[in-house]
């Protein structure tokens, strides 16, 4: 192993298909035409409901599951047509780390880690030092000789990473990695991913159900429903101005801005005849983020508004708010024109009566 | 007991050690891989050669359900081409051994299917071929469960050991019916079931403390 610094390699699905044939002959679409570049050196995170095919598209790019239709391309290498020792030799490229950690219980710390260099027949004495490297790496140092079954959840994932990270590989891969774990420790393992992307420049591709993860340390997102991709941007533009249903609805868990129960009990999609309130979902991005539009609108059009909910986050190192209100309906158009102008974004959310 | 009984009953013991000793180590050496081949080769598993897979599986089933006095004698043919006699202890070794090849392979085909698919996913992850993962995780993974599987095979081939006096084969069981049974000398007997008692303990409690010691999982009802 060298002092080189690995470079990241890019990912490229092209119209990718897998289809599943079960046992009884019936046939299941996971991956259904997907395109989509993945940048290299980016962390890139795809998000779906369970059965998306999250996995699948994961799989594909180590081949653990060939496509049935389009091609994969890491690093400029077709991974779908490779086999036997080129398609090791990808994947020693291709570090993958899991939900369930997956490390071997008769194995030390050390010895998990040393298994992909044992693997790829690195000698004994070169093994230990990288092994050394890595146990430091993760902050695991006082564990090396300990058994998983002794460590905690954040313990194990920080074994799976160093792991994955033995070979040097160009790309990280990882399927659901904090999903088993609490909050906090979801947080510190999230850091190290980040540490890793920026000192050692992979790429790094995970695959999650929860959007804060995305928020927390993906500049890129793509978001699968059915097998297809839906939405796919840099994540701020995905946060700020979400264009499909499902990206709303993955968002609203995240931003912390839902509406009160009582007024969603009370919320009509269509509007109802006679005097009403419209509710709005407001955005500020960029700039106007911490700009003081509502007390501008008040001041230059007269319009009141009620607050229902609101939150102002950061993504990356841009903040970006989120508001809820509602105002009479029949002031709304000119309220939302003069916000857009402003450069917000609004979505009315329906009418209480 | 005369001093020509006691002759008799540690002679016995060691013609069953030796009987069992080495059918076990054969039965070990052909019924391991044979076990691994049988976890690891249906369809869309690591060797995937699903007809061999069930070829070999129909033969060890039908192996496995000849009870094993009738195997002993069904046998004697090819036991007499490798031994060169039907007769006498090393001869029962044949039907030991291919009675043990078959029941050792299951034992280690089961301990094999234990180890979680997810373990064999991170290997073929790394890169690792089809052997290396068999010799590095599927086989340490499943050890303590092996080693289990082995003692039991090892109890169950001191069973056998005492009916293979039909073909000739001496030892422990063979002592104890033609003196305990056949001569009316029931101290015999009762020595000679002391003394298999005693081995199979002994084996059992060595098989238990070798898995115990090569198992690094969590210790049952801590979880992980
Ligand atoms: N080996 C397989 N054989 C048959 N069907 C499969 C197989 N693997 C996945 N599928 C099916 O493909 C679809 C996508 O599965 P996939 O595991 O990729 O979903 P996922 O988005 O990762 O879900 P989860 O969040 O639950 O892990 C599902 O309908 C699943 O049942
Ligand atoms: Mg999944």
């Amino acid at each position: 192993m060298s002092d080189r610094k690995p470079q990241g390699a890019s990912i490229v699905f092209q119209t990718v298909g897998k289809t599943f044939t079960k046992p009884d002959g019936s046939s299941v679409s996971a991956v259904d035409d997907v395109s989509l570049t993945v940048e290299s050196g980016a962390i890139t995170g795809i998000i779906g409901r369970s059965g998306a095919g999250k996995s699948t598209m994961l799989r594909m790019v180590n081949g653990l599951e060939r496509p049935t239709s389009g091609q994969i391309l890491v690093g400029g290498q077709d991974v779908g047509a490779a086999q036997g020792a080129a398609l090791r030799a990808i994947r020693r490229d291709v570090g993958m780390i899991f939900q369930h950690f997956n490390l071997l219980a008769s194995r030390t710390v050390a010895g998990n880690i040393a298994l992909p260099l044992e693997v790829a027949g690195v000698p004994k004495a070169k093994i230990r030092a990288r092994v050394a490297d890595l146990i430091h790496r993760v902050g695991l140092d006082a564990q090396s000789d300990r058994y998983p079954a002794e460590l905690s959840g954040g313990q194990k994932q920080r074994v799976g990473i160093a792991r994955a990270l033995a070979t040097e590989p160009k790309v990280l891969l990882s399927d659901e990695a904090t999903s088993a774990l609490d909050p906090e420790t979801t947080q510190t393992v999230l850091q190290l991913l980040k540490d890793i992307n920026r000192e050692l420049g992979l790429t790094i591709l995970l695959i999650t159900h929860e959007m804060a993860v995305v928020r927390d340390i993906a500049s890129h997102v793509a978001v699968i429903e059915g097998g297809k991709i839906v939405e796919a941007g840099k994540t701020y533009d995905v946060f700020t101005a979400p264009q499909h249903p499902t990206t709303r609805s993955f968002l609203s868990g995240v931003t912390g801005v839902t509406l009160p129960a009582f007024i969603k009990g009370q919320m009509h999609d269509d509007r109802p005849s006679g005097p009403c309130e419209e509710v709005l979902r407001v955005t500020f991005s960029g700039k106007h983020a911490t700009d003081p539009m509502l007390a501008l609108l008040t001041r230059d059009l007269g319009i009141a508004v009620n607050i229902l909910a609101g939150a102002v986050e950061e993504i990356g190192t841009q903040p970006f708010g989120n508001l809820l209100l509602s105002l009479d309906a029949d002031k709304g158009a000119e309220a939302r024109a003069y916000l857009e102008r402003h450069g917000l974004l609004t979505e009315v959310l329906g009418y209480v009566g | 007991m005369s001093a020509n009984l006691i002759n008799l009953l540690l002679e016995a013991t060691w013609q069953t050690l030796y009987m069992v000793a080495v059918s076990a180590a054969l039965g070990t050496l052909l019924g391991l891989p044979l076990g691994v081949f049988l976890a690891t080769s249906q369809r869309g598993e690591l060797l995937s050669r699903p007809w061999v897979n069930k070829m070999l599986g129909l033969v060890v089933n039908a192996t496995r359900s000849v009870p094993f006095i009738i195997l002993v004698v069904a046998i004697i043919p090819f036991t007499r081409m490798i031994a060169g006699t039907s007769i006498g202890t090393t001869a029962a070794i044949v039907p030991l051994t291919v009675a043990a090849v078959p029941f050792i392979a299951r034992l280690i085909e089961n301990a094999i299917r234990e180890v979680d698919s997810g373990l064999i996913e991170a290997a073929r992850a790394m890169g690792a071929t089809p052997l290396q993962i068999i010799r590095k995780v599927l086989i340490p993974e499943a050890l303590s469960s092996i080693t289990l599987g082995l003692t039991l095979a090892v109890v169950s081939l001191i069973g056998y050991s005492a009916m293979v006096g039909a073909v000739g084969g001496e030892g422990l069981g063979d002592l104890g019916i033609r003196y305990g049974y056949q001569r009316f000398m029931p101290e015999v007997m009762a020595v000679v079931v002391v003394i298999l008692i005693v081995l199979v303990q002994l084996v059992q409690s060595v098989g238990e403390w070798i898995a115990a010691k090569v198992d690094k999982r969590a210790p049952k009802g801590r979880g992980q």
